[in-house]
């Protein structure tokens, strides 16, 4: 479980001759929380998918520790990267603890069933999302904010040092929002998440990573990196970037560009 | 930390309770169809001639050696085929729901019986008899064969295999071969033929012998042992395509392989019984009701819960309007159809 080093290396990825990705390139150290942000149709979804074998570059590379993740098996690949994704479980009324048990996967072979270590982290992951009391609840039941924290639950049985989430915070309630960030955050594994909302990139991301169009076009700090000049390039807004008074982080205003009131 | 209502568990009887009551329902239903016919027995023959003939030494025989005949020659391997065919649909119609993430999904659906039919109808429709009693049942899974390769390959390209591209693939390839088997049916000018091609087709298990049991026995047996192996990956398919591949699975390689072994099961199932539609859809959603949908647990219930249900349909098959039988696939789709609408109502409701 100590958190890995990923490596984004020159990785493109073409669907049909149209470039969704290209040319992209990142370094996450270990144990470091970066967040992809940008536009809809940015890329940050299909890099992700390069990292968890859903999506197969077309070109470039992809590092955990210096392993190509392309070369490795799925299973091998599983127990040193999780994903949580926004396609849910649906339709099959699985319990909470069954969603959660999946996780475990990885780790077996065709009839080897759960043994007293595999539901003991099982239990752990449950109670370490604050989801126990939920085991036996059919998952589909669930809230958003809910079923969030049940997928992540999941992640953790995987036990691994990375951990990948494409926009955890969607559909979340403010509060659940701030409790999935913070929780993410309190893991101590190497995390990459995309995120649409810039003000809790800042506030939660060690590094922020702005996609425009398939292509990285920043990198860096959060205070650095979100600019009024970038947020015009990339978003085509007007913004207002200032240290919150109280927190000193960069909060982003973006001007509504209503007559008179667009430019203060 | 999260101040919102517990959803209420779902109350379960605990699962060996369900699993201990599901066999001793197979077992009744079968005492019954042993039992019944045009010479009644009471059940405590049935035991009896069972039991004398597996241990001899056990049971004293009180009874006529022609009940005896009756009961070991036509009416065990009968009521052991339909359990064997019902368990197989079973099994296959929950691993196939998973498959194609649909929960509407039926085996019937991968056109692998259509191809049965094609291969059962030309032997009835050309009077072809060069193996004997096993004529049929084999061309009827040749059939199934020719369907499941086509359809694999329909649903295949790049190594990947969509469920929609599955699911159409195996739709159309039903359609077209149930159009041939029907003007085989139309074309074949002999009254006596059609009449056989069409109760075939509704399924059944008239004049079923100890021949026609081995096959498909062994065929649902190594099938449901190879779907309990895979339960975990069966039970990933439910968390959908990516997430599945999140957690290790090749997707798109265990697709194919489990949609072989599914048709491969369904064909040699069909080849014996016809085409017997609903029992693979029904089934799995009451057994999910009853023990959840984690495969681990619920493949086992599926088997006997199908395995049960065959059973009984048989009896009120071969009883209902004795001495005429009604083609089971009549009677299972009476039962299914109407399932069915309920199943769609209470989905629309939730």
């Amino acid at each position: 479980m100590t958190p890995g080093a990923l490596r984004v290396e020159n990785v493109g990825v073409a669907v049909a001759g149209r470039a969704l990705v290209r040319d992209a390139c990142l370094d996450v150290a270990p144990g470091e929380v970066v967040s992809l942000v940008g536009p809809n149709g940015a890329g940050k979804s299909t890099l992700l998918r390069t990292l968890y074998h859903a999506r197969r570059p077309t070109s470039g590379r992809v590092l955990l520790d210096g392993e190509d993740v392309w070369r490795m098996s799925g299973r091998r690949l599983a127990r040193r990267l999780a994903a949580v994704l926004q396609e849910s479980p649906g339709e099959f009324e699985l319990t909470v603890y069954e969603v959660v048990a999946m996780g475990r996967s990885p780790y077996k072979r065709a009839f080897q069933g759960d043994d007293t270590d595999d539901r003991q982290i099982i239990l752990d992951a449950l109670a370490a999302l604050d989801v126990t009391g939920l085991a036996r609840a059919p998952f589909d039941r669930l809230s958003g904010g809910e079923k969030q924290r049940v997928l992540i639950a999941r992640a953790l049985t995987q036990r691994t040092g990375t951990i990948v989430l494409d926009e955890p915070t969607n559909h979340l309630d403010l509060r659940h929002q701030l409790d999935v960030l913070r929780l993410v955050r309190g893991l101590g594994l190497t995390a990459v998440l995309a995120l649409h909302d810039l003000n809790l990139a800042a506030a939660f991301c060690d590094r922020i990573c702005v996609m425009n169009a398939g292509r990285i076009v920043a990198d860096g700090p959060p205070a650095r990196v979100l600019t009024p000049a970038l947020l015009a390039e990339v978003y085509q807004v007007e913004a207002d970037v200032t240290a919150h008074p109280r927190t000193g982080l960069p909060q982003i205003t973006v001007l509504p560009g209503i007559d008179g009131r667009a430019t203060p | 930390m999260i101040g919102t209502a517990v959803p209420r568990a779902r109350a379960r009887l605990s699962y060996w309770l369900v699993l201990a009551l599901l066999a001793a329902v197979v077992g009744a239903a079968a005492t019954a169809g042993i039992a019944a016919g045009s010479v009644a027995l009471a059940a405590g023959d049935v035991w009896g001639i069972v039991l004398h003939r597996l241990a001899p030494a056990l049971v004293e025989p009180t009874w006529p050696p022609v009940r005896e005949t009756i009961v070991m020659d036509v009416r065990v391997p009968r009521v052991l085929l339909c359990g064997v065919v019902g368990a197989g649909l079973s099994v296959c119609g929950m691993a196939l729901q998973a498959l194609v993430r649909n929960p509407l999904a039926d085996p019937m659906l991968l056109g692998v019986s259509s191809g049965a039919t094609v291969g059962a109808v030309l032997v009835l429709v050309l009077n072809v008899s060069l193996l004997g009693a096993f004529s049929l049942p084999l061309a009827a899974f040749a059939g199934a064969l020719g369907a499941l390769t086509l359809v694999y390959f329909l649903a295949r390209s790049g190594g990947r295999m969509t469920t929609v591209r599955l699911v159409l693939a195996g739709v159309a390839t039903a359609e077209v071969l149930s159009a041939v088997a029907s003007y085989l049916v139309i074309t074949s000018g002999d009254p006596r033929k059609t009449e056989s091609a069409l109760r075939w087709m509704l399924g059944g298990f008239g004049g079923t012998t100890w021949d026609l049991v081995p096959i498909p026995a062994a065929a649902v047996l190594l099938g449901t042992v190879a779907l309990l192996g895979v339960s975990r990956p069966l039970n990933l398919l439910l968390a959908g395509e990516e997430a599945a591949a999140s957690m290790g699975l090749n997707v798109h390689r265990f697709r194919g392989w489990l949609f072989v072994l599914v048709a491969l099961v369904v064909g040699a199932v069909v080849a014996v019984s016809g085409a017997i539609g609903f029992v693979g859809l029904m089934l799995p959603h009451v057994v999910r009701l009853l023990v959840g949908a984690e495969h681990q647990r619920a493949l086992p219930a599926a088997a006997l819960l199908g395995a049960a249900f065959m059973i009984a349909a048989d009896l009120a098959a071969r009883t209902l309007i004795a001495p005429q039988e009604i083609p089971i696939g009549i009677l299972t789709a009476l039962a299914g159809g109407p399932f069915f609408l309920w199943l769609m109502r209470r989905r629309a409701a939730r």
